[in-house]
């Protein structure tokens, strides 16, 4: 009988064919797999990418072998020259920020397991949900090829200021045609991922099962919510900026370029544009960004711990009501980027303050995380340990927000190592420890084999240790003034130049533990233990199907729903202590 | 696995402490007038910064520590005061803590941003260009020349592009490389740039602030002790970003003069 519920999708047929099967394919499995595997190819690219810029920071005159190979004129006789390192950075950035952080926890296995955890058979829009990868693959490749041709990548960041971005190739290599390769592909990012939202938010509104309120989500369900909304929103602001940048390149415009500027002596065709417009376009976009990044984490985090807690969180609601505080003030704080930018310094109060504020939700989701484990029955296994260690991350990077949220302190910290210590351990390595959560503890369910646990524990082991190393430093670093995106260290920055070559070490050490989680991958990928329906004794819909689900994920039954996805710790007929969502039994008195 | 967990987290925790309260690596000594209420914010936020951190740490260490490798029909506790302690304890703990690091913390932001500089300050106009800085003072006359970006000349050392054949006012200013200022005199520095974006950092100073291609901006201060300084540039503008520096001379009075008169010469 066909319940109201999912009459709005179509029951497609199985796909046949290889290409409708892996490449064109609309089933929201195989696309959040193509994204993962676009985020696994691009973190390994931004990792190995760090490793040049690490090398180079720590010994400025060494020759990298085969760096001439990617470069001649960036790196003649393989050592690298001040703007290729630049441009290296910049590329490592982006490509990390929007091709791991963004597509990973969110893409990735958003389109894998939003559809079967709300009950439905697939996204309401399965054509755009496959174009969304399609256009953010487009993307990816049109970033990369600014490697190789032009005069190499754009050397602006990630953040791309203005007028450095906006001049062109007179400002500098790589800002003639990498920036507007660069900028073009962030524009067709913005597209892949508006693509993208357009099918996560109704997908979660209108094709839930039968029985599955909004109260009876799973938490990482909500997390590829609130993301989503931010993604809508924030994407596009990005993206009319980008063209706007495009348009001073090639159409002779002057947006963000005002007059009277002399560059090599000649004074450039601009008049009329401001500088600061690109940094509030682009901040208005990049703080929600960032909590884009980490609201997936934080779901998933919640989803793995409290199945290996064996217990619900202190609060559900609670939880929900911290990201969508967090997702609503992302928007008012982002003028933090900007407080010594020259804009009004009144605004730096006003954007102070929310700022300070966003700490308290952030901190109650912190605490009630932490609460939980209280009393809990806590199971230790690879995808637990990066579930807590995501705590740990994330707290150590957020402690360090105390200090730049506020302008005076700023004064002192801005643009120094301080800053990138706090970004990347608050958004870059707990995202990531997210990913690896959700990796370790999703994979039986996606392949239908479970990932060796032994590898699991020395990757996590190697890369929790290995992380701190790197970052926790970078902290000390700031505090002495050591400017960041700076490609060698003189003057007073000169002594600071040993524990840049600790950081080097413990990067390169901490990178190559990777290569067992790929490794581990891999080899369970093919002969990994098959593995059981519910491997995790997990509670929600996608442990209520086989390993890996067939491609309409029910296999034509409409599941019905009775529970929150949080029926741990209790007593059931069968001994059991946990009810599946889809299961009609009730928990005993206890 | 889970009580190795939590020792390594609590070494990690107390490692990382370590550096901060040993004083290893810290703020230069600061030498302007407004920067002690600037330390004093840095000091309290690092104590309560400090002890968030060591206090997260410890008790999600503790916590696996504890409720791990029970018995699988162990009952399940539940935290005293639950969800609601949590969130009175994020608003109240933190948001207190939050609010007045936010309030105290405008005294600090205005002593530098709102207070206007005092009328006989002394100005210094500092332009910044890829990879430069140029400072420019006024002369006897105590004017600046207006700026003419079309006669901007390296390689004739016309930085600044003054037309000093045609323009009185220019005729006496004095452009240099490097910037000196005579101690306890408060300065007005007014900034701008020849061409991008760049910033001006002295950390000993206590003052950081952007250039703004197309915007005129300043600042003020007053430098406390005689010595050589850094100043940098932070605020990515190309290739040369890293060697974007100058260097900022605190003189006393006599020998402040002194160096004025010899770069007079050399113009």
């Amino acid at each position: 009988m066909h319940d109201m519920s999912t009459h709005a999708l179509h029951h497609h047929a199985p796909p046949t064919g290889f290409i409708r099967k892996y490449i064109f394919s609309l089933d929201h499995k195989v696309i959040g797999k193509q994204y993962y595997g676009l985020g696994l190819v691009a973190v390994f690219t931004g990792m190995a990418l760090s490793w040049l810029m690490r090398l180079h920071l720590g010994w400025t005159n060494l020759a990298i072998p085969g760096l001439h190979l990617l470069s001649s004129t960036g790196a003649p006789g393989n050592v690298m020259t001040p703007e290729y390192y630049l441009q290296l950075m910049t590329m490592h950035a982006t490509i990390m920020v929007f091709f791991v952080l963004t597509v990973a926890p969110f893409a990735a296995f958003g389109n894998f397991f939003l559809p079967i955890q709300v009950g439905a058979e697939d996204m309401p829009f399965p054509h755009i949900n496959m174009m969304s990868f399609w256009v953010t693959f487009v993307a990816f490749c049109v970033l990369i090829s600014s490697f190789f041709l032009g005069d190499g990548p754009a050397l602006s960041g990630w953040t791309g200021y203005a007028p450095l971005s906006a001049v062109g190739s007179v400002a500098g290599p790589g800002q003639g045609l990498g920036q507007v390769l660069w900028a073009a592909s962030l524009a067709i990012f913005c597209v892949g991922q508006l693509l993208g939202s357009l099918n996560f938010i109704p997908t979660t509104l209108d094709l839930r099962a039968k029985g599955m309120s909004l109260a009876r989500l799973p938490l990482n369900v909500w997390g590829w919510f609130i993301t989503s909304c931010m993604a809508l929103t924030a994407f596009a602001v990005l993206m009319p900026a980008c063209i706007l940048l495009i348009l001073d390149h090639v159409a002779g415009t002057s947006f963000f370029v005002p007059s009277n500027l002399v560059i090599n002596d000649q004074l450039q065709p601009h008049s009329g544009g401001s500088t600061l417009l690109w940094q509030h376009l682009f901040w208005f976009f990049g703080h929600p960004e960032v909590y884009i990044a980490i609201v997936p984490g934080m779901g998933i985090v919640s989803h793995v711990l409290i199945a290996n807690m064996r217990r619900p969180l202190l609060s559900y609601k609670v939880i929900i009501g911290c990201m969508f505080s967090i997702a609503f003030l992302s928007y008012m704080v982002y003028g933090h980027h900007m407080f010594v930018s020259g804009m009004n310094p009144f605004s730096a109060l006003v954007f102070s303050f929310p700022t300070l504020i966003i700490t308290i939700p952030a901190t109650i989701i912190v605490l009630i995380w932490i609460g939980s484990l209280y009393g809990s029955r806590l199971r230790i296994n690879s995808a637990s340990l990066f579930a807590l260690g995501f705590i740990s991350m994330f707290v150590a990077g957020g402690v360090s927000g105390f200090f730049l949220a506020q302008p005076s302190i700023d004064i002192v910290l801005h643009a120094t190592y301080f800053v990138v210590g706090h970004f990347h351990l608050v958004m870059a390595v707990a995202a990531i420890f997210g990913i690896f959560a959700g990796t370790y503890f999703w994979f039986p369910k996606m392949f239908g084999r479970m990932m060796n646990e032994t590898l699991g524990k020395i990757h996590f082991w190697l890369t929790f240790v290995g992380a701190y190393c790197i970052f926790m430093p970078f902290h000390y670093l700031g505090l002495a003034g050591n400017i960041r995106r700076y490609q060698a260290f003189s003057g007073y920055m000169e002594p600071l130049i040993p524990v840049h070559r600790f950081i080097t070490v413990a990067a390169l050490i901490t990178g190559a533990a990777q290569f067992i989680f790929l490794y581990n991958l891999v080899h369970s990928r093919f002969w990994g233990k098959v593995a059981p329906e519910n491997p995790w004794e997990c509670t929600s819909l996608e442990w209520t199907v086989p390993s890996p689900p067939p491609f309409d994920n029910f296999g034509g039954r409409h599941p019905v729903v009775y529970h929150d996805p949080y029926q741990y710790g209790v007593q059931t007929e069968s001994g059991a202590d946990f009810i599946m969502q889809d299961s009609p039994e009730t928990a005993k008195p206890a | 696995m889970a009580k190795i967990f939590a020792v390594t987290l609590i070494l990690i925790a107390i490692g990382s402490a370590i550096p901060i309260v040993a004083h290893i690596w810290e703020p230069a000594p600061d030498i302007s007038t407004h920067g002690a209420v600037i330390d004093e914010q840095l000091s309290e936020t690092m104590v309560e910064a400090g002890l968030s951190f060591l206090a997260a740490q410890f008790v999600l260490a503790i916590f696996v520590w504890m409720f791990s490798n029970r018995p699988e029909n162990a009952k399940i506790g539940h935290f005293p005061g639950g969800a609601t302690a949590m969130v009175l304890a994020g608003f109240l703990l933190v948001g207190t803590e939050v609010l007045a690091l936010g309030i105290f913390g405008t005294k600090a932001w205005a002593s530098v941003y709102f207070t206007p500089p005092a009328a006989d300050a002394m100005p210094i106009q500092v332009q910044a260009g890829q990879f430069a800085f140029y400072f420019r003072y006024p002369g006897p006359d105590g004017k600046f020349g207006p700026l003419h970006p079309n006669l901007i000349n390296e390689a004739n050392e016309n930085f600044f592009g003054l037309d000093q054949t045609n323009d009185q006012d220019s005729k006496d200013d004095i452009v240099t490389a490097e910037m000196a200022v005579p101690v306890n005199r408060e300065i007005h520095l007014l900034m701008h740039s020849k061409d991008l974006s760049h910033s001006f950092y002295v950390p000993e100073l206590r003052i950081h602030q952007d250039f703004v291609p197309g915007l005129d901006l300043s600042l003020h201060f007053t430098a406390t002790k005689i010595g050589k300084y850094e100043i940098v540039c932070t605020q990515l503008c190309g290739l040369g970003h890293y060697n974007m520096r100058a260097y900022l001379y605190v003189y006393s009075q006599q020998d402040f003069d002194d160096w004025l008169k010899k770069e007079a010469a050399l113009q």
